[in-house]
């Protein structure tokens, strides 16, 4: 019934070469799975490494004291409430300044930026921005906020260098939410009668919230991180005060002399004791790594679980 | 019955197939590919014609999950392609594909050629050159770029991309050659240059054809199978399935009443 | 139906009165546009003033020293009494720590990636690719504390000479903090090779390596390349890891045994001190920002060019 046809010169003549042959490509891809899984682990291990480093280095340091301390000269007594008051108030100037620049940029760019020579000079502006080095940003404020403006080396200084910073990642990330919602959204939204503004206030930033919530919070998790160009305005000083309260009791409750106190941050005084030859301030350094490591990692991560979910979640 | 007399290259027995997710999508198809003919495979959109197809060189082993269930037994040797001894790559090599869309690789016309030979393992410059050369002028291109081989395949039209994409799998001296919608990414006049290129293969290898073009089917096969569902409604001679269907489900899709 | 009929019947505003009110919200829509589009222009204003800034102080720079002496001096002691101004030495520490951090995460961040989209399962990928957004987050600070006392300590083990501020170690460093992000840009590039490219090199019978290595690889190569160019100005720029274990002296050389400041450890040097403004160890400052700014927005012109051509080929 099946007649046979005649064996073809190809692959059949020499079957046990051919599998030969592919049992040695076989084993190149489980050699190449492996070293690739090793180089994937050296990434992720080093992370883990690093972190079990500092926190079995910085150990002797965990307690409340270590929190509510200020700087000493001895290593021992030394503390970081200074540092973690000071990143707080910082980045609160961080926040202000950044993310209604950042976000009104965004929605700048891709609502209503004709599409133009000019808009292709704001995103690669942009683009640039994102690649420029932090230290630069430092010189910037150096010359800009400490000097010209004559903001000294200051928290507002501090907090607005720190805004220039993370403006390009808060503007990329405002517009990819942005950009994530249909048309057919916008047009049912004209199509009742609003105005732009209405369009755009009550539904196009309403729902792209999760997507700028989690660029902003990415944003600020490397601006506590940020040490150069903080180093760079000349905050590199020993900060044994808290500024002044930003609240009082008594009329008008309110003050801003905290923001041209001078200052710390964790970084700084990360820096600060990793450059004292004194292997005892390293503890303390190892501590405040620890410390910030966690700090950023917990940001991070609630950003990019942020983000996960939303992916998961809308399907337009 | 004319069949009797003609080979049989290849056959499926009781195929079953099912995605990752369980959609069932080859239902028991039984059918034979008979040396050195085309067969072609019609049916509407999501019949299970290009899932059969890709059954024959286990493209499906690609994407995890999914499953096989029955033979797809290949002659001489009575070898099941998808047995679970049988390795994926070894009937690559026996079982070459043609894809919907161009697909060549972002490489020379010349390393597109031999990439089936250098996956091989085959070096030596003079057999590589010659069998470039030979399935260039099997695939009817060698006219167009004998000079012009060092040149990026993406700068050929896609039906020379195309031709190419077939040169690139004749390399290899294939026993059996799928082509999943050859054409239906090209004009016309391209068509009917690879519609001419397949009748001149059949001398040489067997073909299965998905075709999404009922006249392509007419014009080129000797076998014909109408696919609906993922069951095999009718296989017989392309002549008698276009002016003779015996089921009615065949003659509706080939009238146009359906589909 | 109730509610139109009383607008058709009874308009509660005269016609001009509503136009008027047309008006009030033009001009408010008109408004909003503006401060938007001010805060979209903070952008350019950055790079302005960054570049005013640099350029300004340069210049005052550039008054007391000549561009020649500034290009083609070999030491770099604005400090000192008997002050040279050749940016070379730090230029060179530069060019050596970028150099061995990319010797350690080409291979590194590539093979990673290639794993990554072409033999890890789906799971794998999945958790694997958020973790290395994770490390690209983590603050430069933290790895210069593992560069001095980590990294350093176990080079010396079997490398007995080294001293305690070199290049090798925070080089190396560098080095792992730029594999994420080579990985995953990397890794980005390669998924986008459409998958009939794949389709077509396993038709023909290769293997997954032969696959990724012959034919992925090369498609996404333009991409693979804007990552490594982008990781050379993050290294290019990279501050504190070379602050605190590369040392701060100013050495023309490029052997990583040796200690050796580059431009962005030179910056903070002089900015921990107490320089009077307006000095030309102040100037200084500017005059090495500016090199580092040129060199690194080369790198990343280059890189986004590649990056924008390789997008624009599928």
């Amino acid at each position: 019934m099946t007649d046979q046809v005649k064996p073809q010169a190809s692959v059949l003549a020499n079957l046990d070469e051919v599998r030969a042959m592919i049992k040695r490509h076989k084993l190149n891809d489980s050699i190449f799975a492996i070293i690739g899984l090793v180089a994937l682990m050296i990434g992720l291990l080093t992370l883990l490494t690093l972190f079990v480093d500092l926190v079995m280095d910085g150990y002797p340091r965990f307690n409340l004291d270590f929190m509510s301390e200020f700087p000493s000269r001895r290593a021992g007594s030394a503390g970081l409430l200074s540092a973690w008051v000071g990143s707080l108030l910082v980045l609160s100037v961080t926040f202000i300044s950044a993310v209604p620049m950042g976000v009104g940029a965004g929605i700048y760019l891709e609502e209503y930026a004709p599409k133009n020579w000019f808009s292709d000079l704001i995103e690669i502006n942009v683009t640039n921005l994102a690649g420029v080095p932090s230290i630069i940003y430092g010189l910037l404020a150096l010359g800009l906020f400490v000097y010209i403006l004559g903001l000294g080396q200051s928290i507002v200084t501090a907090g607005l260098t720190l805004g220039l910073l993370i403006l390009p990642v808060v503007i990329v990330s405002t517009r990819e939410a942005i950009r994530s919602i249909p048309v057919a959204i916008r047009e049912a939204a004209y199509a009742v009668g609003a105005t732009k503004w209405q369009v755009v206030s009550q539904h196009v930033v309403h729902y792209s919230f999760g997507g700028i919530l989690t660029g902003v919070i990415i944003g600020m998790s490397r601006a506590i991180g940020e040490t150069a160009p903080i180093i760079t305005i000349g905050a590199l000083t020993f900060i044994a005060f808290l500024p002044p309260s930003p609240v009082s009791a008594e009329p008008p409750y309110l003050n801003f002399d905290w923001l041209f106190s001078g200052f710390t941050v964790l970084p700084i005084q990360m820096f600060s004791w990793l450059s004292r030859p004194n292997p005892e301030f390293h503890i303390n350094a190892a501590a405040t790594g620890a410390i910030i490591i966690v700090v950023t990692l917990l940001m991070n991560g609630t950003a990019i679980w942020l983000r996960y979910n939303m992916r998961k979640k809308i399907k337009w | 019955m004319v069949t009797v007399t003609t080979p049989i290259k290849a056959e499926s027995r009781n195929l079953n197939f099912f995605y990752n997710g369980g959609n069932h999508a080859l239902k028991g198809i039984t059918m034979p590919l008979y040396d050195k003919k085309i067969t072609a495979l019609i049916g509407p959109s999501g019949c299970g014609k290009s899932t059969y197809l890709r059954c024959f060189n286990r493209m499906h082993d690609l994407y995890p999950g999914n499953r096989y269930e029955g033979q797809i037994v290949m002659h001489p040797d009575n070898t099941n392609v998808l047995a679970d001894g049988v390795d994926a790559i070894e009937v690559r090599m026996r079982i070459s594909m043609v894809f919907q869309k161009p697909n060549p690789f972002p490489k020379s016309i010349y390393e597109n050629v031999a990439y089936g030979l250098r996956v091989r393992g085959e070096t030596n410059k003079r057999v590589l050159d010659d069998k470039v050369e030979e399935a260039l002028k099997g695939a009817a291109l060698w006219n167009e770029v004998k000079d012009r081989q060092q040149d990026l395949a993406f700068n050929l039209s896609g039906g020379q991309q195309q031709r190419l994409c077939i040169a690139r799998a004749l390399a290899t001296d294939p026993e059996i050659m799928l082509f999943d919608e050859p054409t239906s990414a090209l004009d016309p006049i391209a068509t009917a240059n690879i519609e001419e290129l397949m009748s001149e293969l059949r001398n040489k290898l067997t073909i299965l054809v998905v075709t999404h073009n009922m006249q392509q089917a007419a014009r080129i096969s000797d076998y014909t199978a109408y696919m609906y569902l993922g069951d095999l409604i009718e296989y017989g001679d392309t002549d008698k399935i276009f002016t003779n269907p015996s089921r009615k489900e065949t003659e509706d899709y080939i009238t146009g009443k359906f589909g | 139906m109730n509610m139109a009929t009383q607008v058709l019947d009874t308009p509660d505003l005269p016609i001009s009165a509503r136009f008027a009110k047309n008006i009030k919200r033009n001009i408010k829509e008109r408004v909003i546009e503006f401060i938007l589009m001010l805060a979209a222009m903070s952008a350019v204003a950055t790079t302005l003033a960054i570049v005013a800034i640099l350029l300004y102080e340069s210049a005052s720079f550039f008054e007391h020293v000549s561009i020649v002496d500034f290009l083609t001096d070999t030491q770099w002691t604005p400090l000192f009494e008997d002050a040279h101004y050749g940016i070379m030495p730090l230029v060179a520490g530069t060019l050596t720590t970028s150099f061995i951090a990319l010797l350690v995460a080409v291979p590194i961040g590539t093979i990673g990636a290639i794993y990554l989209s072409e033999f890890a399962s789906h799971k794998t990928r999945e958790i694997v690719k958020p973790i290395l957004e994770l490390l690209v987050g983590v603050p430069t600070v933290v790895f210069g504390y593992f560069a001095l006392l980590f990294v350093t300590p176990m080079l010396q083990t079997f490398l007995p000479n080294l001293p305690a501020f070199n290049m090798l170690g925070p080089g190396i460093v560098i080095g792992i903090m730029v594999v994420p992000y080579i990985a995953s840009l990397a890794e980005d590039a390669m998924r986008a090779v459409p998958m009939s490219m794949r389709e077509g090199s396993y038709a023909m019978g290769a293997t997954r390596f032969q696959t990724a290595l012959r034919v992925v690889t090369p498609a996404a190569v333009s991409g693979i390349v804007a990552a490594y160019i982008l990781a050379i100005s993050r290294a290019v720029g990279e501050t504190m890891v070379v602050a605190i274990a590369a040392g701060q002296q100013p050495t023309l050389t490029f052997n990583p045994m040796e200690g050796a400041a580059t431009i962005t450890a030179y910056i903070v040097q002089v900015a921990m001190g107490d320089l009077p403004h307006g000095s030309i160890g102040y100037q200084s400052i500017f005059a090495a920002g500016l090199v580092l700014m040129l060199m690194t927005l080369a790198f990343n012109l280059i890189g986004h060019a590649t990056r924008k051509k390789f997008r624009e080929s599928y």
